[in-house]
């Protein structure tokens, strides 16, 4: 078929061209849309709103706009700080005022870590044409493994004893996504099924481990005991700041995840079962040995999330310390395009808007379920590009929208 | 005299294609409409804004001199615009009456349906038309020229005038196809007037009263039978001179390369699809096995491949036994493989030309080192090839996704020819293509037998199994009914074959003799 003429553009229009079919500026658009409703949202939520609205019109609509404002200042100085009170704490020369100053923002990095490996575990299964919604139990084994070898291992040097618990943690998680792995690969059965069971199982057994063999005698409430000091990911500040060394780790496995995925035959393997299995089978691959290897590697930075919160926050294993981060982990897996950069990128806009949200609550009462809707409208959008595109009146992507493999759902 | 129909200017756009540009179309009463163009031409474009599927950006619709709006297909049907579509639209368990019916109720008193008012009508239709169609007969019972054939009452049924049929015989036997063209006489003679969408040549000269070329989306050239042949129309479908005869040299066969002795293949639900075949392909020959489409041809590919394990039988490449081997063994062992669905088993879509071009080579250096893949190997290896197999692409890191169907067959044929085979299974090497692509996987095809290659050629076209083929195994219900030389067998020969029927030893001699001049297409 013949092309329209194409007139001739100056490179900045060839620009926009691209720019404007392509997901990233989707993705953009997509978190923009989800905070002006969550504005909008906050706005119609709130009492004070109305009573303005009563007295006129236009006064209703700037306490409105005021109210979304405050909201999203105090999200901005909850997970980043507050600007001016860092600036006066530099001033000040003292050490702790600083680091309090500047702590929101070392706290949304810490919160973001559990994210990057969750979310990695999930992008990984995706590029195998695997659902994994079993990272939440995977992350629960693994931190009850890693934290079994940080308290119950002594002896050992930081330097190996650091390692050995995150290996551990790995391990733990492997274990449990091996078994949907197998059972998919002998028995067919379904990973989504299997790994929503598995998870069951996971927290169960959690309780009774906390409650009777692992349970630290001197505490009334079900925790294990404290890990060693050689076990504890170092902290790069004095308190208040958590900021440790598990941050890096994630970075490091995200680089990993991306050199597997994209520069081995490995990756070249998983990818190909991923996005064509009959493909794949024509070419060689065993589906079956594939499955299972995505499925361990899955659990494994599923587990190294658990084992990052234990060994790096908490020094030890307490009920329901998981904040459904693995559950988290499936939508900013999505969100990143189910690549491992973009992962790292949705779990920092994931760690800083939940970072951000206890401060809000805090200050302008907002209730911390508002960065919930945040996330889902954010998502939303990003599963309906065509709403986007329809919005800001976009150009269709030249090549297919990239559609996230829900193949294994018969999608 | 007013034209039936009449289409002046219509004009298409999509973003960045210019599907249909300013087309004018005239169709008389009573006439044999041929459109012929290659794949993307724009024919499937401009029928589905006559029938209303798509709104033209520009342009007039005439029906008998009347301007027409069409917004959608039932406008086009109120206006006597009838389509048979390329897949069948059909529910397989309602009877011929149901499915003709739906959508257009014969209802009595109280809002119950009419049937047997509705199966008169069509018995009506059916003896007006020499269709031999039984209304109380279930879809899934009856073959697919029958389906067709009620799609064609439908539309009678529902009194249209011009009827237009997409790429009608794609799904038919030789014979079949012969029934069709009877029954489209009739139409004819009746007063239909019917536009016959193809790319087959010989089918237009055949049946055509006229001929309308499209290329590019632009009408080329308008044309009758009696004026055109068959290089002349292929020359204008593509825009270059195209050479429809296969340069076919004398095969010399060595020494047997793949032996299939009494195998048994199953299908996915169980039920035996090969059924004790046994035949031989010798290096530098091509075996074609003709067959109508589900006849077990599937199975039998995916058998030799690896992709599926016989139940019984034994098949040796080269003198070993593979019957249990892994496809990759098998390739190893020099085992090149063009599969039917291309899209489906033979390439990753999502992928970029250049790791399609390694998709079972990608795990040998030099494209990796122990586990990393050597990226500048494989983008030097996707451009050598892009060049060498003329595949149509910006660059070779363009998703296999983005090219047309001869350009995506012609990466899998680069794939597979690009390391050292000594047999190739080509299944339906040539399906959905277009001239031009066709002719260049015949050549190449052809080139690589005469390397000494042996070739085990599948396909539904029986004028691309006669064409290549140095032998001709008919395949019928899972069993081989006969392996004829291709020097001998004609197509009446073969088409009954297809059809199940094995001629006695006295009718195949007098098809033999009988032998015309075969018109390739």
């Amino acid at each position: 078929m013949e092309k329209t003429e194409e007139k001739k553009k100056n490179s900045i229009e060839i620009f926009w061209d691209e720019f404007s079919r392509s997901n990233f500026l989707v993705i953009l658009l997509a978190i923009f849309t989800g905070i002006v409703l969550g504005g909008v949202l906050v706005a119609i939520t709130t009492n004070e709103v109305y009573e303005a609205f009563r007295i006129s019109f236009w006064s209703g609509l700037g306490t409105a706009f005021r109210t979304a404002w405050n909201t999203y200042v105090a999200l901005f100085t909850g997970s980043v700080g507050d600007l001016g009170k860092i600036r006066a704490a530099f001033e000040s020369g003292d050490g702790l005022t600083i680091r309090r100053a500047i702590n929101p923002f070392f706290e949304s990095l810490v919160q973001s870590t559990p994210y990057i490996f969750g979310g990695l575990a999930v992008a990984l299964g995706f590029r195998a044409g695997l659902f994994n919604i079993g990272v939440e139990g995977q992350l629960f084994i693994g931190a009850v493994t890693g934290v079994w070898a940080g308290y119950a291992i002594s002896g050992l040097p930081a330097f190996i004893h650091i390692p050995l618990a995150m290996f551990f943690g790995a391990l733990g998680g492997a274990l449990w996504g091996f078994v949907p792995g197998i059972l998919k690969a002998k028995t067919g059965a379904h990973e989504v099924i299997t790994t929503i069971m598995m998870n069951y199982i996971a927290f169960r057994l959690v309780d009774w481990l906390l409650k009777v063999p692992m349970h630290d005698p001197n505490e009334f409430t079900p925790k294990t005991p404290w890990i060693f000091e050689t076990a504890k990911l170092p902290r790069f500040f004095d308190t208040p700041i958590r900021f440790h060394l598990g941050f890096f780790i994630a970075l490091l496995m995200a680089l990993l995840v991306y050199l597997l995925l994209f520069k081995t035959t490995w990756g070249f393997e998983l990818r190909m079962v991923g996005s064509n299995p009959n493909a794949a089978r024509y070419a060689g691959i065993k589906i079956t040995t594939a499955t299972v290897v995505a499925m361990v590697l899955s659990g494994a930075l599923a587990g190294m999330a658990g084992a990052n919160e234990v060994l790096g926050v908490n020094y030890r294993l307490l009920p329901a310390f998981s904040s459904g981060y693995g559950f988290d982990s499936i939508a900013l897996a999505l969100l990143g395009k189910t690549h491992p950069f973009g992962v790292v990128l949705s779990s920092l806009l994931f760690g800083f808007l939940r970072n951000g949200a206890r401060s809000m609550q805090l200050t302008v009462g907002v209730p911390i379920d508002i960065v919930s809707i945040l996330q889902a409208l954010i998502l939303a959008f990003i599963a309906a590009p065509a709403i986007i595109r329809t919005i800001y009146r976009l150009r269709e992507s030249k090549t297919k929208e990239d559609l996230v493999s829900l193949r294994s759902w018969k999608g | 005299m007013v034209p039936v129909l009449e289409l002046r200017g219509i004009t298409k756009r999509f973003p960045g294609v210019l599907a249909n540009d300013h087309i004018d179309l005239i169709v008389q009463q009573g006439e044999i409409h041929a459109l012929l163009g290659e794949n993307g031409a724009g024919k499937t474009t401009l029928m589905n804004i006559l029938y209303g599927l798509y709104n033209p950006d520009e342009g007039e619709i005439f029906v008998n001199g009347k301007k027409m709006d069409v917004h959608s297909p039932i406008d086009a049907i109120k206006a006597g615009v009838g389509m048979v579509h390329q897949h069948f639209m059909l529910v397989p368990v309602f009877t011929v009456t149901e499915n003709v019916m739906l959508g257009e109720e014969f209802v009595k008193a109280g809002g119950i349906l009419d049937r047997e008012k509705a199966a008169d009508k069509i018995r009506d239709i059916s003896n007006t038309y020499n269709l031999d169609i039984d209304p109380d007969a279930y879809i899934s019972d009856i073959p697919v020229g029958m389906q067709q054939r009620v799609e064609i009452i439908k539309l009678l049924f529902r009194e249209a005038n011009i009827i237009i049929m997409d790429e009608p015989t794609a799904v038919l036997t030789p014979q079949e196809v012969e029934e069709l063209f009877k029954i489209m006489h009739t139409m004819i003679a009746e007063g239909k007037s019917i536009i016959f969408i193809t790319h087959k040549l010989g089918e237009v000269i055949e049946i055509a009263d006229r001929i309308t070329v499209i290329r590019g989306g632009k009408v080329v050239g308008s044309t009758t039978p009696h004026e055109a042949t068959l290089n002349d129309l292929a020359a204008m479908m593509v825009g270059r001179d195209v050479n429809l005869n296969v340069d076919k040299t004398i095969s010399v066969p060595g020494e047997v390369v793949l032996a299939v002795d009494n195998i048994k293949v199953l299908d996915p639900t169980g039920t035996i699809a090969v059924d004790d075949i046994s035949f031989e392909v010798r290096a530098g020959e091509v075996l074609g096995i003709a067959g109508v489409q589900g006849n077990g041809q599937t199975e039998l590919v995916r058998a030799i491949t690896g992709l599926l394990q016989p139940i019984d039988g034994e098949i040796r490449l080269l003198g070993e036994n593979i019957t249990r081997w892994s496809p990759r063994q098998i390739t190893e062992k020099g085992s090149a493989h063009i599969p039917e669905d291309r899209q489906k088993d033979g390439l990753v879509l999502a992928f970029p030309i250049a790791d399609n071009l390694v998709l079972n080579m990608y795990y040998l250096e030099p494209f990796s080192k122990s586990i990393w893949m050597d990226q500048k190997q494989i983008l030097a290896n996707g451009n050598r090839l892009v060049e060498n197999f003329d595949i149509r692409t910006p660059n070779a890191m363009t998703p296999v996704s983005s090219l047309s169907g001869g350009n995506q067959q012609k990466v899998i044929v680069a794939r597979e020819f690009s390391r050292p085979i000594k047999f190739l299974v080509a299944s339906q090497p040539t399906r959905g293509l277009d001239v031009g692509s066709i002719e260049y996987i015949h050549e190449r095809l052809m080139q690589k037998r005469d390397e000494g290659c042996a070739i085990l050629l599948v396909s539904t076209e029986l004028d691309e199994v006669m064409q290549l083929s140095d032998r001709i195994a008919v395949i019928y219900r899972g069993r081989i009914l006969d392996i004829l030389d291709a020097k001998s067998a004609t197509k009446e020969l073969v088409g009954l074959l297809m059809a199940g029927i094995i001629p006695t030893e006295e009718e195949k001699q007098k098809l033999v003799t009988n032998k015309k001049q075969i018109l390739m297409t």
